[in-house]
């Protein structure tokens, strides 16, 4: 499959700063996947999440969106058109004082002709289940719903990738769990490649593949089920493993032996079951 | 409390003021401001609130809505009327008072041209969404972008500054919340001891207000603004027939009262 941002090398440091908080990243995303990149305070996620619209420019080396380097100024709008990026405090990325003005901002923007933006609003804010809530005013919203918004407000610029940087961290589990639902949905049925930046471990096991950043490098890179079967290591970088597989750590340490694949509550209670029926087979036999 | 603020507060309806183009509206209260400071007489006067009043009840604002925002200006209402009371020349009320009947005519007229025009321009933000009518403005200023006036850019500011509103006042109650409970006193003193109590309150609102505005800034670049140039809009603006009434009206009224002027009425 083909990349669609595509890291070559990439340092970067703040200018007069001496430390690099990015060190030596080589990474390339392909379409339509959903990766989820972890990492604590500090680790550079957010530093990396801002090369891929050209917010922040590499030191040395180069950043690639869709095959145009973003150090090229004049190709930077087709940049930014590309890659739809959806920030921490909602609060602070919503321009408008009703839902679907707000919501319009980026097709605006971009000179799209009033009634396909009409059309591209309804469609994003139905997307993201926020339809009836077109005509409201934004701050009068609960905060998953406000989160909700500013994805419409990407998805009305229609992107091929979203990168979302750290969009549930000032949420309630509640709006947590609406946003992650909807970025999920966006991914599998709508075929929107996404780059999800968090520091919680239970947002990840539904991604493809799993990049975890430390020191401004790259200390993992695979599928969930590969990077959390290294739980050790894991707990060195200073994460903590879902609930699942710390379930299933514990289990194999007493001796089963659980794949772990099994990340989901439903898939992980039914490998277990099995497990046990298996165990109660051998007792028997 | 810092609730209570009316400035700019929208409500939504789809009555024929709500329907008409926000660029009619600010030409229309143009108009009703010019009327309005050139009514002198009793008549003029009572056709400018037979207006307002008419134009409240067509867009369904309650009297209850209006005096909300009229409260925060009773202040400066009362002490005009008293000063115009007490310092008009004429025939005293009774031999040797202060107060003359010219006084207490001039006064009324100057509450009731107060109390008008506030109502005046609620209306047009009552019934006019804050990017419509910043919207309207940007196109009736449109010509001025010639001069190199930064039309867009100002217009863009007023909205963000209007949306920014409620979030910083929410941000205000949190601050000063947090300052209460490590026992800040903002109601006890003379005026400079809680003007100096308000520092602990600003300095915070300030810092994050500047790192609010850098974050929208990235934000807003994120989805591709670019300034002005070839953007379109979600609701583009036409004038209709209403509209044409409606400007029709405003014109009529200042007509109107340039005639009542002329007879002295």
């Amino acid at each position: 499959m083909a990349a669609i941002v595509e890291f070559d090398h990439v340092f970067f440091r703040y200018p007069e700063a001496t430390e690099n908080i990015l060190c030596d990243i080589c990474l390339s995303f392909e379409k339509g996947s959903f990766t989820a990149v972890l990492g604590h305070n500090g680790s550079g996620k957010s530093t990396l999440a801002k090369h891929m619209n050209g917010i922040l420019l590499p030191t040395e080396g180069t950043v690639r969106v869709s095959g145009l380097p973003t150090t090229d100024e004049e190709k930077l709008l087709d940049i930014r058109h590309t890659v739809g990026m959806v920030f921490q405090n909602p609060d602070n990325q919503i321009v408008a004082n009703v839902v679907e003005e707000d919501v319009a901002f980026a097709p605006e923007n971009l000179g799209v002709p009033s009634e396909e933006i009409r059309q591209r609003v309804d469609d994003a804010l139905r997307q993201v289940g926020m339809y009836e809530y077109r005509l409201h005013a934004p701050h009068l919203l609960s905060g998953g719903q406000k989160q909700r918004v500013a994805i419409a407000g990407v998805l009305a610029m229609q992107p091929e990738l979203i990168v979302l940087d750290e969009p549930t961290a000032m949420l309630d589990p509640q709006g947590r769990k609406e946003v992650i639902s909807t970025i999920e949905r966006l991914c599998r049925d709508r075929g929107i490649t996404v780059i999800l930046i968090t520091h919680h471990m239970d947002e990840c096991i539904h991604a493809d593949r799993l990049i975890v950043m430390s020191n401004g490098g790259i200390a993992a890179d695979g599928s969930p089920a590969e990077i959390f079967s290294h739980i050790d290591e894991m707990e060195r970088e200073g994460l903590d493993v879902p609930e699942t597989v710390r379930m299933i750590h514990d289990l194999n340490e007493d001796g089963y032996d659980l794949s772990y694949s099994a990340l989901q509550a439903e898939a992980c209670a039914e490998e277990i079951a099995t497990a046990i029926l298996r165990r109660r087979a051998v007792w028997q036999s | 409390m810092l609730k209570d603020i009316t400035l700019g507060q929208y409500f939504p309806g789809n009555t024929v003021i709500h329907r008409l183009d926000p660029r009619t509206k600010l030409i229309f209260v143009l108009l009703y401001i010019i009327a309005l400071f050139n009514a002198k007489g009793w008549a003029a006067n009572g056709v400018m609130i037979a207006v307002t009043l008419l134009s409240m009840a067509i867009s369904h604002i309650s009297l209850k809505n209006i005096f909300k925002g009229l409260k925060p200006m009773m202040f400066i209402i009362a002490l005009t009327a008293l000063l115009n009371l007490f310092y008009t020349q004429g025939t005293p009320i009774r031999e040797g008072w202060i107060i003359t009947w010219e006084g207490i005519e001039r006064s009324v007229k100057m509450m009731l041209r107060i109390t008008l025009l506030i109502t005046g321009t609620f209306l047009l933000t009552y019934t006019t969404s804050p990017m419509a009518l910043t919207d309207g403005l940007e196109r009736l200023m449109n010509p001025l972008k010639k001069l190199h006036v930064p039309v867009h850019e100002m217009t863009l500011m007023m909205s963000m500054a209007l949306r920014f509103i409620p979030t910083l006042i929410e941000e205000t109650d949190k601050i000063m919340s947090a300052q209460k409970a490590r026992g800040a006193d903002f109601e006890t003193g003379n005026l400079i001891e809680r003007a100096k109590a308000l520092l602990p309150i600003l300095v915070p609102l300030f810092v994050s207000a500047f790192r609010r505005a850098d974050e929208l800034a990235v934000a807003m670049e994120s989805r591709c603004y670019h300034g002005g140039e070839g953007r379109t809009r979600l609701k583009q603006l036409h004038f209709t027939g209403i509209d044409f009434v409606a400007l029709f009206l405003g014109l009529l009224l200042v007509a109107g009262i340039f005639v009542l002027k002329h007879y002295g009425l």
